[in-house]
């Protein structure tokens, strides 16, 4: 996703039982991995394929860090949420957004090749993160998709897509990641400037009306993108009836 | 592990020593990372209480906490996510001048600290005793936005700062360590940034 630091610098309530019992894979030290492919996702977003050295399980919702490393030893490292679901592959899969200003973004972006090394870290983070056996809202806002992306995945993949309602804000058509693989019976998406000729929806931003209606009872709302955003989304479900300690938020911001 | 094929990087700056290993300066900004919704305390209803291995178990009001002696803090904050604001000033009491009116007991070697919203962080309690930690409600002489823990936050600004618990309620005296929110989730018990204590195991 975006260069999102998925590590907020603090505060959360205690995990509910469901998930706090899902046993969460121990981080590594840091690993070479190998860019085995790129493609674009948008006009300023791709996802990099990245082989592992030391394979390791992951949770939908995490994240990995990326590390550079300049001839003179200078380091830039910055987080990145795993798109692709848990599986057996040994390579994972983060979708990166370019930020104009991003030491780290831009240089994944305009200079790294199919074939380089990177030096990453990961899997990290042990609250946003979904078991793939309850019921979840998912709720994102430009590249705070991606890591709804890993759980959709794993949804889809393991045939719970009925646990799944997944809500992805874009300014436009051209802003959507995974624009071909996320429309399904389980998703919506809102546009928030510009939408496809005959979108049932005109543009605005995301509203009420847009949550999965009946939302399911006891289910896990997991919010990511922006904090203005995530403000937003936040407010809107518990308007709609979600109970504060069942919404778990990731934030990001221009961090480089 | 050798060098990033053509990486030269941009944002370096040698010269400043304020920085530890593998952070940058993020300027004027202050990146809002919180793992939940936003409460919005009222001064009225706020509290703050140190108990747990305490000879005697205090809580202060919002207009009790102000009556007691001010304390500033001028320097440096880092987040784990690589982030370090540098020449930021806050505001607030001393958790010495907390803890002397509750007196620890000998026992007592680690604090547990935790916010209105039920989040919680673990410190030794050495971290947050010598002039080394606040409960803080002014940033740079204005009231401490509520995306940034307002109205009240601990800052123990020398470690990474998912330590300074947001919306913060209270600290709570151990015999013993207890992983807090993050500490549980995979980040290091203790979090100094110039060690670079980011996860578990480091």
């Amino acid at each position: 996703m975006t260069d999102q630091p998925s590590a907020p610098s603090v505060a959360a309530p205690p995990a509910p039982p469901s998930v706090a019992a899902s046993p969460m894979p121990r981080t590594g030290g840091w690993q070479q991995a190998t860019v085995v492919g790129i493609r674009p996702e948008t006009a300023n977003a791709k996802t990099f394929r990245l082989a592992l050295t030391e394979p390791r399980p992951h949770l939908a919702g995490q994240h990995y860090v990326v590390r550079l490393t300049a001839p003179d030893g200078y380091r830039a490292s910055r987080s990145y949420s795993i798109a692709s679901p848990p599986d057996d592959s040994g390579q994972i899969e983060l979708t990166i957004e370019r930020l104009e200003d991003g030491e780290v973004s831009s240089f994944l972006h305009d200079d790294l090749m199919v074939g380089d090394r990177l030096e990453v870290r990961g899997p990290i983070g042990g609250w946003f993160v979904w078991d793939g056996q309850t019921p979840a809202i998912l709720v994102g806002g430009g590249s705070g998709v991606v890591p709804l992306m890993a759980m959709l995945r794993l949804a889809r993949r393991s045939e719970r897509s009925e646990l799944v309602r997944l809500v992805v804000s874009a300014r436009s058509p051209g802003d959507l990641y995974y624009a071909a693989e996320l429309p399904g019976p389980e998703t919506t998406i809102v546009y928030t400037r510009a939408a496809p000729p005959s979108w049932p929806r005109p543009p605005g931003h995301l509203n009420a009306l847009d949550l999965p209606s009946p939302l399911t009872p006891g289910a896990t709302a997991y919010v990511c993108g922006s904090s203005g955003f995530a403000d937003a989304a936040t407010a809107l479900l518990t308007d709609a009836g979600v109970a504060v300690d069942h919404i778990r938020v990731e934030r990001f911001g221009p961090s480089g | 592990m050798g060098f990033t094929r053509g990486f030269q990087g941009r944002r370096r700056r040698p010269d400043d020593e304020r920085l530890p290993p593998g952070q940058y300066d993020t300027g004027a900004d202050w990146p809002v990372l919180t793992a939940e919704a936003t409460p919005h305390l009222a001064t009225a209803d706020w509290t703050f209480t140190v108990d747990g291995l305490v000879e005697q178990q205090a809580t202060w009001t919002w207009d009790e906490i102000h009556a007691l002696p001010r304390s500033t803090f001028d320097g440096d904050i880092h987040c784990v996510t690589t982030w370090s604001k540098l020449g930021v000033t806050f505001a607030g009491v001393s958790v010495d001048t907390l803890l002397a009116a509750a007196r620890p007991l000998p026992s007592a070697t680690y604090v547990l600290a935790r916010s209105h919203t039920g989040y919680t962080t673990n410190l030794p309690l050495a971290d947050v005793t010598g002039g080394k930690a606040w409960v803080v409600w002014d940033f740079e002489g204005q009231p401490l936005e509520v995306a940034h823990g307002g109205p009240a936050r601990l800052l123990v600004p020398h470690l990474y700062f998912w330590k300074s618990a947001k919306w913060v309620s209270g600290l709570k005296l151990l015999d013993h360590d207890e992983a807090g929110f993050w500490e549980r989730n995979g980040y290091h018990d203790r979090g100094d940034p110039w060690r670079e204590e980011r996860y578990q195991g480091d």
